[in-house]
């Protein structure tokens, strides 16, 4: 759902892009100052995933009735939280949780909409028809409730969140595949590989498919922000991801009712999980704009 | 224009139906037998199979769909037990409002502040004020709302103590301490939204300003704040129009989080309480409830347009 925006707002650069000649001749990291910063820092998070373990300096489950509600200090540089909990330590693995929900759920929507947008454009007909109607009735529902209503059938819990935001997620995939493969289709590579009578599966396979999942790579990076933010949404609700599993969303919904006194417990995931997607959203923005020539003008 | 109306509106109906179909597959995924449930650990096969028939679960699929199709129709969404209400009057009569009196308020409010600073950053485009605004509007839409909420909540509640925490009055009913009630919700509901539209409102206003009709009416003599403000500005009326039923998907699911932030009894904490206590009907209501103002809201959008754009009256 968010794409249409970010399309009108990626319309309008923030920083005055070069003239064409200059583009070429610069690096990317160079041109977009604010796309290598939010690289570095989405890098960051991705190494203190793998490295939590030895990062964070306390166990992040591990509870410490002495220490409850504690302002941040010097050994606790985040804080503690209603259970004696490092938040720091949280802090850090709840990187592995956002990372892995947000890259898996992905993943799940990317191939089912794959699925869904190559048979809806290929067949034509009713059966069109059909599955665009069956596309316009998933995107009739924002993502997350249709997340919640997912999540009421299957349960809570880390595998389940994949499962439901992935699901989610398959309506806008599969509507950006279908009208790529509907402009591949016409092609005249097309046409030419078909009178060599080349069999249909192999005209798919080696001919439409590759010009479909580069744009749907780039959509992929794109949408791990919104993936990650449904996710840890699920969690702030208290439908996704159960304690005391270190999640942001559930940190940062733990943390509200103790807001008048300890109003760290909240900030300090939810600092973390809006540094992660601002940054996420600018690499996305920069991708789509280097990747995508349909944006490839200077306004 | 009349038949590609209508040809909308059939359209529209079509979806409706497929997410009506679905929603009540959904019912069927859910885990637990309803007859299991409802007779109890001890029943004899006879029983089980005299309910099953009597309830109609022994009915083809569509048989059933079409019957619970026309019982929804009509109101009969079943009873909530958690809430110890029929859903019909917990989730339409009750919940409903609030998220829509939210959801409203938030609108109006980020059109109200959007609008005038999306023309601002035009007409002072390339300046701080411009590039400022472009910082806030990219933090504006990927900042999480609920930790704004919470946020709000902790500078403006708890430090200032200049509104209330949490709680729900119906501007409706008291019109002014609901108003009260709402401006920290529709704050952190809004500022998506004002992000969103202040870009819109720059982007297409540049442009606007560059068209003959402008160089025009200032050769005319006009007043700077006559060309901006009436000439220019009523351009944004369409792509706003087009922008807010796209994003009204994101408006809904913000409304959710931001009522179980501030403890609103909205749909969106109707949802999360229906979760948590397997209420798969609830879930049902509050899916149908959001996709049918989904779906609703976007047929207006494209019914709207002949009348905002003159230009597409004329029918082809």
């Amino acid at each position: 759902m968010t794409v249409q925006i970010t399309k009108g707002v990626a319309a309008v650069p923030i920083a005055a892009t070069p003239s064409p000649s200059a583009k070429s001749r610069r690096s990317v990291f160079i041109r977009r100052p604010f796309f290598t910063a939010s690289l570095l820092i989405a890098a960051a998070y991705v190494l203190a995933a793998i490295f939590a373990p030895y990062v964070a300096p306390f166990d992040p489950v591990k509870q410490d009735f002495n220490v409850m509600m504690k302002a941040p200090s010097v050994v606790h540089w985040l804080g503690t939280d209603s259970y004696g909990q490092d938040i720091l330590s949280r802090v850090i693995y709840g990187a592995r949780y956002a990372l892995i929900i947000g890259i898996f759920s992905v993943m799940i929507g990317a191939v089912g909409g794959l699925i869904i947008g190559l048979a809806a454009g290929l067949s034509g007909g009713w059966a069109e028809w059909g599955l665009m109607r069956l596309i316009d009735a998933i995107l009739a529902l924002p993502s997350l409730i249709l997340a919640v209503a997912f999540i009421a059938i299957l349960g809570q819990g880390v595998d389940k969140v994949v499962i439901a935001v992935g699901l989610s997620m398959i309506g806008p995939f599969a509507r950006t595949v279908r009208s790529d493969v509907m402009q591949v289709r016409v092609q005249l590579f097309i046409e030419a590989a078909q009178l060599m009578s080349i069999s249909y599966l192999r005209v798919v396979l080696r001919h439409v498919l590759p010009n479909v999942i580069f744009p749907l790579a780039v959509q992929v990076t794109i949408r791990v922000s919104e993936a990650i933010l449904v996710s840890s949404s699920l969690s702030f609700l208290g439908i996704g991801v159960t304690p005391p599993t270190p999640d942001w969303g559930l940190m940062i919904a733990e943390g509200r009712d103790f807001v008048s006194f300890a109003p760290w417990m909240s900030a300090m995931p939810g600092f973390a999980l809006a540094l992660l997607l601002i940054a996420l959203s600018i690499v996305g923005d920069g991708v789509r704009e280097e990747f995508d020539p349909k944006l490839r003008r200077d306004s | 224009m009349l038949f590609k109306a209508l040809g909308k509106i059939a359209q529209t109906f079509v979806v409706l139906f497929v997410v009506s179909v679905a929603s009540f597959g959904l019912l069927k995924l859910a885990p637990g037998d309803p007859i299991q449930i409802m007779l109890g650990s001890e029943f004899s096969q006879a029983s089980y199979d005299s309910l099953r028939a009597e309830l109609g679960l022994d009915q083809p699929f569509l048989v059933q769909y079409a019957n619970w199709a026309i019982q929804f129709v009509q109101g009969n969404w079943g009873t909530s037990y958690v809430a110890r209400a029929e859903i019909f009057t917990y989730a339409f009569k009750e919940a409903l409002p609030v998220t829509l009196t939210l959801a409203s308020f938030s609108l109006v409010f980020a059109i109200l502040v959007g609008v005038p600073l999306g023309v601002l950053s035009a007409i002072k485009k390339d300046t701080i004020f411009d590039a400022g605004s472009a910082v806030l509007a990219l933090t504006g839409t990927a900042f999480p709302s609920f930790l704004l909420g919470i946020l709000l909540i902790w500078f403006f509640a708890v430090k200032l103590q200049l509104f209330p925490v949490m709680g729900y009055v119906s501007p409706w009913e008291n019109f002014w301490l609901g108003i009260y009630h709402m401006i920290l919700p529709g704050l952190t509901l809004s500022t998506y939204f004002i992000a969103m539209i202040t870009r819109l409102t720059r982007a297409t206003l540049i442009e606007v300003l560059e068209q003959p009709y402008i160089a025009a009416a200032r050769a005319r003599g006009e007043p700077n704040w006559r060309v901006v403000w009436v000439h220019g500005v009523r351009n944004i009326a369409m792509p706003l129009v087009t922008i807010l039923g796209l994003q009204l998907g994101v408006l809904l699911q913000g409304t959710v989080l931001t009522e179980t932030v501030f403890n609103l009894p909205g749909v969106g904490q109707m949802l999360t309480s229906a979760v948590l206590g397997r209420e798969y009907l609830v879930v049902q209501a509050g899916v149908m409830m959001t996709a049918v103002l989904f779906i609703g809201v976007n047929l207006l959008v494209d019914l709207s347009y002949p009348f905002l754009d003159p230009r597409l009256r004329t029918s082809k």
